[in-house]
């Protein structure tokens, strides 16, 4: 990899830490509602494995899906951050009109097919859309991001099944941060190791890897993404990696303790990173002091004013979009008398 | 024309869209080498293949959730529950997925799939298999649901459900596949709005849906030898309720009957009236008839079962009712 790309990573996830310490302000002030997960911590998985597909493209990206921890993936697949906070803000600006809110960012021209708060629901999901890229034959693939605890409900097993006997091109990302809200995986979870899950049991290629270094991820990513494309056959590939907040705003997170976080936080993705290429003479901590302070300028002056800005939806479009506003009258009537 | 029976009125529509669109699949439980429950997909197996005609496993929730995501890529795939008890199992996809995402996406991403399945009583099938649960998928924004009385609807309608641009559940009946009826040789379609006027009359109106309309017709037939002209709506589509249809008719009857094959509490015949309260509450000489199952799970026994379920009969004697005869 070159060493402007590692930059511009490094810079991206700066970009994804600043950014969700942003909307965390504005749900303290109130500007944003509903519940807020924060992906902080997490950053070099979706960097690292959205890096290694297909995205930024338009209608040519591979198809991504993912639960309600999802600005940082929706963005990194092409959708423009300053309509994901407006998402946020419940803007007609936003992602999805201000219609779903920071769990169900939606950009269909970027094959980002949202943000799902039913936990494993978007299992099943990915398949159908590799389902629909095999049918069509694009060798586009869909990528499924979830967490460890999803892993529990019966779609995973329903759905592993079903990718590995009908060979969908479908990458399964686990992010195993190890907790689903308060309760470790220890004790919600037989096997552990998320990826022994599947092997045997679905006959499914998979894999096991440290998530917070951008540098193990990406090759990670890369062979298991090469897989699914050219095998046309299902993989799934686990991330150890930690989430630096609480599960949601509402968590004081009784459930671990700082010595823990402590731990983690020497592991901080975006600390190893910076590390790595200031000692390669890639950046030098004045530069990275200068990313900084151009992103704060960046999420301050374009994309919170964006998000401020912009108009709320109507209320006379509250019942749009509940069905296809503009249904052909031969398959939907009236009837004719 | 030519005389057709219900399922094969389901698998010709199949075949005819299949043929036209390859973007249209089926997938379900024994639906192509076995060749269907019901045979609706019989012999497309053969036809069009194991990539187009899938057989799933037994997970309700994740086949139709698969279907559900490739309908977001552009597909078009029906999916067959082989009773609607089962497709329990599959209302995370249905009413948490399918339903939202259209609203959620703020009109971004259209979910076309059309799940077919039959919702009734059969022949002592017990509690486990007897659900009819119209009401449950009737009360979830974002899905259309519709009740096929017979071949032509059931051909037409399927036709219509699956180029509409929204996710279509279709209400069955395992008491209705080898019903027959004539049904034109050339491509049609039948529009999944709007209740129909099956039998006009000028004294009371019985309004059905899917089975229960064939109760209704039969109970019409006894009123007309008792002198009593009898109006039959067929409602057809259950999401959304055309209105309109039955103020009409209740305007020019001022007695009204509602027949569901499901228990009464929170049921079609509740949603029926209340419209009918708001809509011409003035019209009305009597008090409207709510005729529908015991409300209890559906037993076992030919005697108790029989006791539970509504029948012709029953629809006469609520005619009665409402006619004050009784
Ligand atoms: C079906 C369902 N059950 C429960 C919840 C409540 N819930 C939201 S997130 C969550 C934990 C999920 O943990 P994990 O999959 O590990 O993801 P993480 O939050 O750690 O990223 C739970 C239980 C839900 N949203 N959906
Ligand atoms: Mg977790």
């Amino acid at each position: 990899m070159k060493d402007a790309d590692k930059k511009r990573l490094l810079r991206e996830m700066i970009f994804f830490r600043r950014f969700e310490d942003r909307t965390f302000e504005a749900y303290m002030e109130r500007k944003i509602g509903g519940f807020l997960h924060l992906y902080s911590g997490q950053e070099a998985v979706a960097t690292g494995v959205l890096e290694m597909a297909n995205v930024g493209q338009g209608d040519k990206n591979d198809y991504v899906i993912t639960g309600y921890r999802d600005h940082v993936h929706a963005i990194k697949t092409g959708a423009p951050a300053r309509e994901v906070m407006a998402e946020l803000y419940g803007k007609e600006t936003g992602s999805s009109k201000g219609r779903g809110g920071s769990m169900h960012i939606f950009d269909a021209s970027q094959n980002f097919m949202g943000g799902y708060a039913l936990v494993g629901q978007p299992f099943p999901l990915a398949a159908g859309l590799a389902l629909a890229c095999k049918h069509k034959g694009t060798k586009q693939i869909a990528i499924c991001f979830l967490g460890d605890g999803a892993n529990n409900q019966g779609t995973f097993h329903e759905t592993m099944n079903m990718a590995s006997i009908w060979n969908l091109p479908v990458l399964f990302v686990c992010e195993n941060n190890g907790y689903a809200i308060g309760t470790h995986i220890d004790r919600s979870t037989a096997q552990l190791d998320q990826y022994k899950r599947v092997d045997t049991a679905y006959n499914m290629k998979s894999s096991q890897h440290e998530g917070m270094d951008i540098e193990n991820v990406l090759p990670a990513a890369k062979a298991a993404i090469d897989y699914v494309r050219n095998e046309q056959k299902p993989y799934f590939i686990e991330f150890m990696t930690y989430r630096f907040r609480g599960h949601s705003m509402s968590d004081a997170k009784g459930y671990r303790s700082k010595e823990e976080e402590a731990e983690w936080e020497k592991r901080d993705p975006i600390k190893i990173f910076s590390k790595k290429l200031i000692d390669a003479g890639v950046v030098t901590a004045k530069d990275i002091k200068a990313m900084e302070k151009e992103i704060d300028n960046e999420i301050e002056n374009d994309i919170i004013k964006f998000a401020e800005e912009g108009p709320e939806p109507r209320i006379e479009d509250l019942n749009k979009y509940v069905l296809d506003d503009n249904p052909d009258p031969r398959w939907i009537g009236p009837l004719q008398k | 024309m030519a005389e057709i029976a219900y399922w094969e009125a389901i698998r010709r529509a199949h075949d005819e869209e299949m043929a036209r669109d390859p973007m249209v699949i089926a997938m379900g439980e024994d639906i192509g080498v076995a060749g269907g429950t019901y045979k609706a997909t019989a012999g497309l197996y053969d036809k069009y293949g194991e990539s187009r005609i899938i057989d799933c496993p037994i997970s309700e929730n994740s086949y139709t959730g698969i279907g559900i995501g490739a309908s977001m890529a552009g597909m078009r795939p029906v999916i067959e529950i082989m009773s609607i008890n089962f497709a329990l199992l599959a209302l995370d996809t249905i009413v948490n997925a399918a339903a939202k995402i259209r609203y959620m996406s703020g009109g971004q991403i259209a979910c076309p799939i059309v799940m077919r399945t039959p919702g009734g009583t059969a022949h002592q099938l017990a509690a486990q298999h007897s659900a009819r649960l119209a009401r449950m998928f009737m009360s979830t924004s974002g899905l259309r649901v519709v009740t096929p009385r017979g071949p032509l609807d059931a051909y037409g309608m399927l036709k219509s459900a699956i180029r509409s641009n929204d996710p279509v559940i279709i209400i069955e009946h395992e008491q209705m596949y080898n019903l027959k009826e004539e049904i034109p040789d050339e491509e049609f379609f039948r529009p999944l709005e709007g209740a129909e006027v099956i039998r006009e009359g000028t004294d009371i109106t019985l309004i059905g849906y899917n089975y229960s309309v064939h109760l209704c017709l039969e109970a019409a037939k006894r009123l007309e030898a008792d002198g009593v002209s009898a109006e039959v709506i067929d409602l057809r589509s259950l999401k959304p309720i055309d209105r309109e249809t039955i103020r009409e008719s209740v305007e020019k009857t001022h007695k009204v009957v509602v027949a569901e094959e499901d228990e009464a509490p929170v049921g079609v015949g509740s949603e029926i009236i209340t419209g009918i309260m708001e809509d011409c509450f003035f019209a009305l000489d009597s008090q409207p008839v709510r005729v529908h199952a015991a409300d209890v799970p559906v037993p076992y026994n030919y005697k108790l079962e029989k006791a539970a379920i509504p029948n012709a009969d029953d629809v006469y004697h609520g005619a009665l009712k409402a006619l004050g005869k009784i």
